[in-house]
């Protein structure tokens, strides 16, 4: 077969990214925008400023990510996109620079979901991942758990309830003070502490199924903190940020495993924000090995949102047919699939 | 010289296609704010039915604000992927700049308003002569009796006024008495052969806009620079 050269453009949430991969694999350009620094004095995300900055950004972007692939419009086959979810005004700048652009370029248009973006991560360094496969999702607006049988077949087995685990950790980094954005702040924090001198809970809700909540054990870190100040006057903060993330990770790890064994799977992946995550790296490393499981993880930089698993994904939309018609729109909502 | 004009800046989304000297087709729809699933349908469908390839094009032209935040991405986003990937000129419009068009056979003054929410309309104020508009006040955002007031002060004793602020704000506007002018209905929103038209005179005068530098011009700060900005004062 021919080769495939797809322009994969991501404009979901804080980073405005545009990459060119070919075969699904091969990656020529990684061109990320991130926004983090506007962003910080908000102490978070601003959808409507977030929306501004993409708009100023995308085009250069996207021809920074061809230029770094020292390709011509003229050689991109496919041109694909972030459609859903994500912040609606955000994506929308996307899809629609992307509708644009594609139909300028007389190429098929691929409509990608975010987080089947980031499982795809897994495959753009390690294409031949044999399936079934269990993944556990896991980043600022998501926690899910999902069983893949083959390309683009995806089940959600279960998610989170309340918060996301990098919005609990984004909640308590803003709480304790620790700064923006919240999970790199807890893990440094947590570097120079120790687990266990505090005890928080493992919320585990049913120990059979694979739904999580964090939202208890947010609160429980904020009570923990307010009693020690009250009782002693002093709380050592990077003890309490090691047990919440140590409380935190534990639960992620140990249902992660239990649903790859579950399911009878070799291989278990990690993608998301939160992937890149050292303590959650090392433990479902650990877990796996002990499990006989086959553990993949994205590099650290494929971790966090960026392109290139979005044209990775598309890679294997295409194959199927998957093209999207000129009416594509944006959806904000959750849903996996 | 052809240019492709779109507009989704405010309720109202369009796509036209014109020449220096006619409109060739033009679609006009408001109805529904879904912009940004009809708008690539409606540039598809000019383009198809006269014949017309990108590669034909002198240039893109956009709505550039003020207007719907959304809205003035989604346009300017989709002229921006069209006219990085035909590699023809992107030309912006002022949102303003393109509605007074509408009246420009009027002599007097025009007052386009759009609807900024928040008791609120986006306007500037224009003066008509000869087929031309030309602006001499900045574009702003403030509330429908400052304008009033503002007309008022000015002395101004004609003035016509659209836009659907124009619309919403009525009884403002009736405050004016016979000073006030109502163009008809079709007159009365944006209409993308006018941002066309607008777009030709910039080409011709050997104006356009670059891909990267071009950015929708808000008036108004986002809520959350607001609230940055007021703790700091
Ligand atoms: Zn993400």
């Amino acid at each position: 077969m021919d080769d495939v050269v797809i322009l994969g453009i991501e404009t979901s949430c804080d980073e405005t990214a545009a990459a060119v991969v070919r075969n699904g694999s091969e990656l020529l350009s990684n061109v990320i925008n991130s926004q983090i620094n506007v962003h910080r004095k908000f102490g978070g995300v601003v959808p409507e400023v977030a929306s501004r900055k993409h708009i100023e950004n995308i085009s250069g972007v996207v021809e920074q990510a061809l230029a770094d692939a020292a390709l011509d419009f003229g050689e991109i086959d496919v041109v694909a996109v972030t459609n859903r979810p994500g912040l609606i005004g955000a994506l929308l700048v996307g899809v629609s620079f992307a509708k644009g652009l594609a139909y300028a370029l007389d190429r098929p248009l691929i409509a990608v979901n975010h987080l089947e973006g980031h499982i795809y991560a897994n495959f753009l360094e390690n294409p031949d991942i044999e399936f079934p496969v269990v993944c556990l999702v896991v980043s600022g607006g998501h926690t899910s758990l999902v069983y893949m049988e083959s390309h683009g077949c995806c089940e959600v087995m279960g998610e989170t309830r309340d918060d996301a685990a990098g919005e609990a950790f984004d909640k308590v980094a803003r709480f304790l003070g620790l700064g923006y954005p919240g999970g790199p702040a807890v893990e440094r924090a947590a570097r120079d502490g120790q687990p266990g001198i505090y005890q928080l809970p493992r919320v585990y809700l049913d120990r059979n199924d694979f739904e999580f909540s964090f939202s208890g054990l947010k609160t429980a870190t904020m009570n923990q903190w307010n009693q020690l100040k009250r009782k002693q006057g002093f709380a050592n903060v990077n003890d309490l940020a090691a047990e919440f993330q140590a409380a935190l990770v534990e639960v992620l790890v140990e249902k992660t495993v239990l649903a790859g064994l579950t399911r009878e799977v070799n291989s278990i992946l990690l993608a998301g924000g939160v992937a890149a995550n050292g303590l959650l790296r090392e433990q479902l490393a650990s877990r796996s090995r002990e499990e006989g499981l086959r553990l993949y993880r994205p590099s650290m930089d494929l971790c966090t949102d960026n392109a290139a698993m979005i044209a990775g994904c598309a890679y294997h939309q295409y194959l199927r047919g998957e093209t999207a018609p000129l009416n594509l729109n944006a959806y904000a909502g959750l849903d996996l699939l | 010289m052809l240019v492709l004009a779109i507009d989704s800046a405010t309720p109202v989304a369009g796509v036209a296609l014109v020449a220096e000297d006619r409109v060739i087709k033009e679609i006009f729809l408001n109805y529904r704010r879904t912009h940004s699933q009809t708008l690539m349908v409606m540039v598809n469908e000019v383009l198809r039915e006269t014949e017309t390839s990108l590669a034909d094009l002198d240039g893109i032209a956009v709505t550039s604000g003020p207007g719907s935040f959304t809205g003035l991405r989604i346009g300017m986003a989709t002229a921006k992927g069209l006219a990085l990937g035909s590699g023809r000129a992107l030309v912006g419009i002022p949102t303003l700049d393109a509605l007074a068009y509408n009246l420009c056979m009027f002599e007097g003054y025009i007052c386009p308003l759009l609807d900024a929410r928040k008791n609120e309309v986006y306007t500037a104020l224009y003066q008509g002569q000869g087929g031309q508009v030309e602006r001499i006040s900045e574009y702003r955002a403030c509330s429908p009796s400052e304008l009033v007031e503002d007309v008022c002060s000015r002395g101004i004793e004609r003035v016509a006024v659209l836009g659907d602020g124009a619309r919403r704000y009525q009884e403002h506007m009736e405050s004016l008495g016979s000073r006030v002018i109502r163009p008809p209905a079709n007159l009365c929103l944006p209409r993308a052969s006018s941002v066309g038209l607008l777009a030709v005179s910039r080409l011709q005068r050997g104006e356009s806009d670059q891909v990267h530098d071009l950015i929708p011009v808000y008036v108004r700060l986002s809520e959350a620079e607001n609230r940055l900005a007021s703790k700091r004062l």
